[in-house]
């Protein structure tokens, strides 16, 4: 069975100026986007309030939570503890408690916890709180500096190998797409106002390497074909690597969205925000395989000369005529 | 066939086998169990066995089976339930009283014989099996504080030593060090000179000076201060760690995390009030003089009637000892304690720093009282909360017991060490104790959460199903679209799973909700290895190839396709193994083994079947 037309030969490249204007509209807004709109940051990230709670008859977490939100307290997080009586709720202080700004946390969890107990009240008598504190937020400064330690290290050593590997106009061109598949990503956060937790911050490095992956694949291709043929202009060369390579990139992106809707739709609550993540990265970082690396890499001058295999030569050979 | 070698076929059959064993443990689910270890030296043994099984006969819950562990440390009882393991916990808590600490725990099922080869199911991470989660800090300011005091402590003894007069010793602000107010120039030089002999860590500057008042500025070296902030993270991590192994819990976790913070993390606990009580609890020590005789005091443990300048206190052996009410040193001026042995005699030995002012108080008492006996009196401090009318009440219980009780041999001030200690072992558990007695700097309980088993269950549950619906509409969708191709790649696909299962339980990675995620992001990217041969080979046969040079071409072009993706996602994949916290941590670990897991598979798995199906034969078409 094959779904893609193997003689297929689309111009990708005759697309570049709309494709690559479309690709920077959408950095420009995605950035615009977490700019002003900034990211619904989870307890992960900003700490909140957690109390615990006690029924006197059994309930379900479930219940407790439809509770929550029907006292229009968004985001609860219910946890049982023990047992089928007792629950964890960690909430973040919003609307309210933050407009007041100042409170200490101690203020702010007793404000906290008084909304959630009127909401639970409201729809079952029978519940008690037994404790409540302040959670400071689990990502400190270190994360932060590890993070962007991490990404510092990942991007030097990615763009090193792609330098030794192929050519540093590769490097370039990788990097530039990886950009824009992380900011389209963390726009489209921005713009659905989804939370933000630590999951999702795994899942966006999560999507650096799928597509990164995605566009060394293109790239091996390229370079192949720059190699082998003898007179294709790059033009012709970049979109046959993409041509060649298309059902591959479009299966493969397919099998992993498969295996993440799947992940989304029963792998319940803890790893939602991950699937979605990935989802979006890899239709992001799919497209942009296609329509994106490759004209940059046009745009930076790729040519046959630069990616043949360096042979030691003699340099005595090199510079007669 | 020859263009796959003999030693590939015999590399993954034994790389499939080990998949196959070293994953094997993970399918035996752990049974929800209680256990019991005793507090203080309890005994652990045949007759608490035999008490905790009639207990539990009272308490109509049974176990299916009440062992002590290999260790012989630990008693654990086993139960079909955990609506059971509740009951018979709640039953021996009450029942045993505080000499034995009753903890809730996972107990494994796997076969001994798998175990002997160290073959163990993973460890579940707290979203798994429920537990308790906390972030701690140290107070950064307040080891600062306690150094800058102890270096004014020191100097100002210093100065006294060498018969410098001074005017004042007094620290600057947080961080600023120690100021010293000096007579003369020529004071200020000398004491220069001596503060720079004695401590090296110490940068010493001249300060203003005004009329006679001329000022030297001692600052601790920033190197110095961050070796000293490191340290005492080090030991409050190894404070920490003794408490909770008090706990009994199975696979804590105590470590560092960044500069100021420890992350503890008690899998299995689901009582945070008695975790906090236990890893938040402060300790301290104090030296005291020993009185009378010790049949007076077992004289006086039994009248009760105790001499008035004399206290009465029990040791962990629960011997009486008559302690005087005065303390000569408590334990936040003891600097160090490491324990060894005596150069003298060989026995061992621990020996202890104080700091400037314990140790002058110390040579005051042992210069009047040697041949007497000194006592180590260790006082810890729990808050117990209760929730009394809705109202939380905290009760802080002290227990103090004599872990030490030694006659004076010779007099001593800031180094000594007490001699004739029965083992190494209790040396160096007695030099723990000293050490880990207090906490260096106080922590402060930042983060907390608690996640029930039964949430714990339940995302097990979804995750397992979330693997196999990810893994079955792979295996589908690749046996359809590559037909036989894609059937060989679903088998090897297959085995990158229990392979990768498998390197994960051998190196013992906390499985968490996140690294399932990671599991199956890696299926879905696993595949893609083979998407790349399976298109390769269909090129090949469409450029006129012959089938079998087809299947070796394929290969080889798609290896350094293969190689050059991967390696790249590899140091992706590194960049998040490196970043410190835990969901981040625990994925990138996964994806990483993944992707070396599906490198072999895909690639050499897939080949050696190939080479098997297809090998010898002639074809005219192959089934891709």
């Amino acid at each position: 069975m094959e779904i893609f037309n193997h003689n297929s030969n689309f111009n990708f490249l005759g697309l570049r100026k709309f494709s690559i204007g479309l690709a920077v509209l959408l950095m420009i807004g995605a950035i615009a986007l977490i700019m002003t709109r900034g990211f619904n940051y989870g307890q992960d990230f900003l700490g909140g309030v957690a109390v615990q709670v006690e029924y006197k008859t059994p309930a379900d977490p479930g219940e407790v939570r439809a509770a929550l939100e029907n006292g229009h307290l968004e985001n609860p997080l219910v946890q049982a503890v023990g047992g089928s009586r007792e629950f964890t709720i960690r909430l973040q202080p919003k609307g309210d408690v933050a407009a007041a700004g100042n409170l200490s946390n101690d203020e702010a969890a007793t404000k906290v916890a008084n909304d959630i107990m009127a909401a639970l009240k409201a729809s079952r008598p029978d519940v008690t709180m037994k404790s409540k504190s302040f959670v400071g937020p689990q990502v400190g400064e270190e994360l932060r500096s590890d993070g962007i330690v991490a990404v510092i290290f990942v991007i030097v050593g990615i763009m090193g190998y792609l330098w030794i590997r192929f050519e540093k106009r590769f490097a370039i061109a990788a990097l530039a797409t990886e950009i824009h598949d992380v900011l389209v990503t963390l726009g489209i956060f921005a713009l659905t106002q989804r939370e933000f937790d630590l999951t999702v911050l795994a899942s966006v490095l999560a999507v650096v390497g799928y597509s990164i992956n995605d566009k060394v694949v293109v790239f091996d291709r390229v370079r192949e074909l720059f190699r082998s043929s003898r007179n294709a202009t790059p033009e012709e060369v970049l979109n046959r690597s993409i041509n060649s390579t298309l059902s591959r990139t479009i299966i493969t992106s397919l099998f992993t969205g498969i295996t993440m809707a799947a992940l989304y739709f029963i792998g319940g609550p803890v790893v939602h925000g991950f699937a979605i993540t990935m989802l979006i990265g890899i239709l992001v970082g799919t497209l942009s395989s296609i329509f994106v690396a490759s004209p940059i890499l046009l745009w930076l001058g790729v040519s046959k000369q630069d990616l043949m295999p360096r042979s030691k030569e003699d340099p005595e050979l090199e510079r007669r005529p | 066939m020859s263009d796959f070698p003999r030693w590939k076929y015999a590399l993954v059959v034994i790389v499939l086998l080990f998949g196959i064993l070293y994953a094997l443990p993970n399918a035996f689910t752990p049974q929800p169990a209680v256990q019991i270890s005793g507090n203080r030296g309890a005994a652990v043994d045949a007759a608490l066995k035999s008490k905790v099984e009639s207990l539990l006969a009272a308490a109509k819950v049974p176990a299916s089976s009440v062992e002590l562990d290999e260790k012989g440390t630990r008693l654990l009882a086993r139960f079909g339930s955990v609506d059971a393991q509740a009951k018979a916990s709640d039953a021996l808590r009450t029942d045993l009283g505080d000499s034995y600490t009753v903890a809730l725990n996972l107990a494994s099922t796997v076969p001994p014989w798998l175990r002997a080869i160290n073959a163990n199911s993973m460890p579940l991470g707290l979203d798994l099996q429920g537990g308790v989660h906390f972030l701690m800090e140290v107070d950064q300011n307040a080891v600062i504080d306690a150094q800058e005091t102890r270096y004014a402590d020191d100097i100002r003894a210093l100065l006294r030593d060498k018969n410098i007069s001074y005017d004042a010793v007094n620290r600057n602000a947080r961080g600023k060090g120690v100021s010293v107010v000096l007579r003369s120039e020529a004071d200020r030089q000398q004491a220069a000179t001596v503060i720079g002999a004695d401590y090296p860590d110490l940068v010493v500057n001249d300060g203003a000076n005004t009329g006679n008042r001329f000022i030297l500025n001692a600052t601790v070296k920033p190197d110095k201060l961050r070796e000293l902030a490191q340290s005492t993270i080090t030991q409050n991590v190894t404070t920490l760690r003794q408490r909770v192994n008090a706990l009994g819990v199975s696979e804590p976790l105590i470590q560092q995390q960044g500069a100021n913070q420890i992350i503890v993390e008690l899998a299995g606990v689901q009582d945070t009030a008695e975790a906090k009580k236990i890893i938040g609890a402060t300790a301290t020590l104090e030296y005291r003089a020993g009185l009378y005789t010790p049949q007076q005091a077992v004289d006086a443990a039994r009248s009760g009637s105790v001499p008035p300048d004399a206290k009465l206190y029990y040791g962990r052996d629960g011997r009486p000892y008559l302690l005087s009410k005065k303390v000569i040193a408590k334990g936040d001026e003891l600097t160090s304690a490491i324990s060894g042995r005596d150069q003298q005699n060989g026995t061992p030995n621990v020996s202890v720093t104080l700091n400037s002012a314990g140790a002058r108080k110390m040579q005051e008492f042992t210069n009047d009282n040697v041949g007497k006996p000194m006592a180590v009196l260790y006082i810890t401090r729990t808050v117990e909360t209760k929730t009394v009318d809705g109202k939380e009440v905290k009760t802080p219980k002290i227990t103090e017991e004599v872990i030490n009780y030694a006659n004076i041999s010779s007099p001593f001030g800031r180094q000594f060490s007490t001699n004739g200690l029965p083992s190494d072992a209790e040396a160096s558990e007695l030099a723990l104790l000293l050490r880990g007695g207090s906490l260096a700097a106080p922590v402060d309980i930042v983060g907390e959460s608690v996640i029930g088993p039964s949430l714990g269950a339940d995302n097990i549950d979804k995750g397992f199903k979330a693997v196999m619906l990810g893994l079955g509409l792979v295996l589908v969708a690749a046996a359809i679209y590559y037909k036989l191709f894609g059937l060989v790649a679903d088998i090897a696909l297959f085995f990158n799973l229990v392979l990768l299962v498998a390197v994960m339980s051998l190196i013992g990675v906390t499985l968490t909700m996140p690294g399932i995620a990671g599991i199956v992001l890696t299926l879905g990217m696993a595949i893609d290895a083979n998407v790349l041969i399976c298109e390769r080979i269909r090129e090949e046969l469409r450029n006129g190839s012959s089938p079998l040079a087809a299947i070796r071409t394929g290969y080889d072009k798609a290896w350094a396709t293969i190689l050059d993706a991967n390696v790249t996602h590899l140091l992706a994949a590194l960049g998040l193994m490196t970043m410190g916290s835990g969901p981040i941590k625990g994925f990138g670990v996964t994806l990483f083994i993944g992707i070396l897991t599906s490198m072999f598979t895909s690639v050499t798995v897939t080949h050696a079947i190939t080479a098997l199906i297809h090998g010898g034969r002639k074809l005219k078409t192959l089934s891709v």
